[in-house]
């Protein structure tokens, strides 16, 4: 079976910048896979090529055995920090309608009149089910919760039975317990449908237990392997460039210490970073065990 | 208004008959509902999508098209289509810095309303400044359409309408989850400028009946309360229209039998049915505050 994204010699670039090159990796089919690294080291980056938005400008790149762009259909993706205010007047199950035939022309038959919208009505409740949306999917999705949104969303990137999940960040914003139980529900489809997953996050420990690769990108390259082999002192301070240590507490959570600000880069969102991390790491235990 | 002499009989049959026995008033009553239809629903996406400042813009556009075409004497509809349609394809091109661009596009299409409105005055001055000719084109010519118009206003109103239903779906999708519909293949950059095209026709043809300043009357505030109502988009969309067509035709109505003007009348009753559904406890706003128990999973 074919690679569900390969990258060979990779190189990408934005506005005429290189973001990041030389880039090796394969992600099996299957697998559950975070992106990990600091602001504005090109994780999203690594997300438009996988979806074919952005061309690489060295290398090759093929996505479920196709090229990106004809993999498209396949996949199911959801963007970062993306939340609905509270205005937006459209409810969760509209929402999580579009993902299924948002994009087809026209306008939709009335499910009295037409079997298919029976049947897409029938998914999208099966969807809404899956996530555990039921509660709140009919109210307008601006007056729902980040985590709320956050279900629904993935709901939406769910419903065409895609063969792999693209999710950026969909841990941000969420509050510890809401992180694990996304975190478990995005594991669970994982290895219940056999859908690969790849995450961009930026803290690992949620979901470190769940995770068979992590991809690391920083200082203009990215590696990948196993998490204990890739979150490792002697791995990053290559990748940085500089001395890194990384930490394990004793209940197994992996600590980063030492990461330079990404330099020059201004990421999209440049306050956040080991501040926020170094908060988390004080918290306890308890709070961050998986809920379900 | 003009025609001050008729009274209601609150007999709805024969109010209907006194009403409809002008010819201008038959015009009136079918190009507004030509108008409303399309107002309400083009209207609707433009809520939908939050480009009111852009429709309002539209507007203001219309105006000094409408004045350019009453100075060269050539038929007001070009003025008033031809200047939304060229407004609309410049509002795309300043708008098209992409995702994110809100607060940059809203400057730019301000500035370019500043100059639309200041070319506005610049044609009535040289027309002459008379003051009738600058009210229609502010507050309408409602009881001044003729037939051709109304036929002129069909056919627009056919076409923007099936363009309208052949894009809804994605333009839907575009306008509530942009990342996501480019991501999966829409082309969100073609609807943009397809909606802007289709706003400026609706502006256009809304304009020529109630005027520049008026406009809103049926484009936003029909749409807003339908959203109060119903978070539901085809029901939402129906709704909108209804709402457009029954304050413009209650607005005719009434103003027949008042001293009033229609563009007061129908702002009016568009405005008291959008407080109405705010302050209405019944609207589904109320049902948002319970609040459901965090699912875990
Ligand atoms: N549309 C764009 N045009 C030009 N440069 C861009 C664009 N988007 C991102 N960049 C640059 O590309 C680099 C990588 O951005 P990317 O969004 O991939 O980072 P990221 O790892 O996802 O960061 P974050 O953690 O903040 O989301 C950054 O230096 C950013 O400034
Ligand atoms: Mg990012």
């Amino acid at each position: 079976m074919t690679e569900a994204i390969s990258l060979s010699g990779a190189a990408a670039s934005r506005g005429g910048a290189p973001v990041w090159s030389g880039v090796d990796l394969g992600i099996a089919r299957g697998e559950f896979v975070a992106v990990l690294g600091p602001n504005g080291a090109g994780k999203s980056t690594f997300l438009d090529v996988a979806l074919g938005l952005l061309p690489l400008s060295a290398g090759g790149v093929s996505v479920l055995g196709a090229t990106p762009r004809a993999a498209r259909a396949r996949i199911g993706y959801l963007p970062q920090r993306r939340s609905f205010d509270a205005s937006t007047r459209v409810r969760g199950v509209d929402v999580v309608r579009l993902g299924l035939d948002g994009a087809r022309w026209g306008l939709p038959l009335p499910a009295a009149l037409s079997g298919s919208a029976r049947a897409a009505r029938a998914k999208v409740a099966e969807v809404v089910e899956l996530v555990g949306a039921s509660a709140y999917a009919e109210r307008p999705i601006g007056s729902l919760s980040g985590g709320e949104q956050q279900r629904l969303l993935i709901g939406q990137a769910l419903v065409r039975d895609p063969e792999m999940l693209l999710l950026d960040e969909p841990l941000d914003s969420l509050d510890l317990p809401n992180q694990a139980a996304v975190a478990a529900l995005v594991q669970r489809i994982c290895r219940t449908q056999g859908v690969t997953v790849v995450l961009v996050a930026h803290d690992v420990n949620p979901i470190l237990g769940y995770l068979d690769r992590v991809v690391y990108f920083a200082g203009g390259h990215g590696v990948e392997g196993p998490p204990r082999e890739v979150i490792r002192a002697d791995v990053l301070s290559e990748l940085y460039g500089s001395p890194i240590e990384v930490v394990e507490t004793r209940s197994g959570r992996l600590i980063v210490v030492g990461t330079p600000d990404a330099g020059g880069h201004s990421g999209d969102c440049g306050g956040h970073d080991h501040a926020a991390d170094e908060r988390q790491a004080e918290r306890p235990v308890a709070e961050r065990e998986p809920a379900g | 208004m003009s025609v001050a002499g008729p009274h209601p009989s609150w007999d709805l049959v024969a109010d209907w008959e006194q009403l409809t026995a002008y010819p201008f008033m038959v015009q009136a009553l079918e190009a507004g509902a030509i108008v409303a239809v399309m107002a309400g629903a083009i209207g609707w996406f433009m809520v939908l999508r939050r480009q009111t400042f852009a429709g309002h813009t539209l507007a203001m556009i219309s105006f000094p098209g409408a004045a350019a075409a009453t100075l060269a004497a050539i038929p007001i509809a070009f003025g008033y289509f031809g200047a939304c349609g060229l407004g609309a394809l410049a509002l795309a091109a300043v708008g098209r810095e992409g995702s994110g661009g809100r607060a940059g596009e809203s400057a730019a299409i301000g500035t370019v309303q500043a100059f639309a409105l200041g070319l506005g005055f610049l044609f009535v001055g040289l027309y002459g400044g008379q003051l009738a000719g600058l009210e229609a084109l502010l507050f309408g010519t409602f009881l001044g359409i003729t037939e051709g118009q109304v036929v002129t206003l069909l056919c627009i109103a056919v076409i923007t309408l099936l363009v309208l239903a052949a894009l809804a779906r994605p333009l839907f999708y575009a306008s509530v989850d942009g990342a996501v519909a480019r991501a999966g293949g829409v082309p969100t950059r073609f609807l943009g400028v397809a909606f802007l095209l289709l706003l400026g026709m609706a502006v256009a043809a809304t304009s020529e009946i109630v005027g520049a300043l008026l406009v809103f009357a049926l484009l936003v505030t029909p749409a807003a309360t339908a959203q109060l109502i119903t978070a539901r988009p085809v029901r939402g969309l129906l709704l909108s229209v209804v709402f457009a067509f029954a304050v413009t035709w209650l607005g005719l109505g009434i103003a027949y039998f008042s001293p009033y003007p229609v563009g007061f009348w129908v702002t009016s009753l568009s405005f008291g049915l959008y407080v109405l559904t705010r302050l209405c406890p019944l609207s589904p706003r109320g049902r948002q505050r319970t609040e459901a128990p965090p699912a875990v999973a």
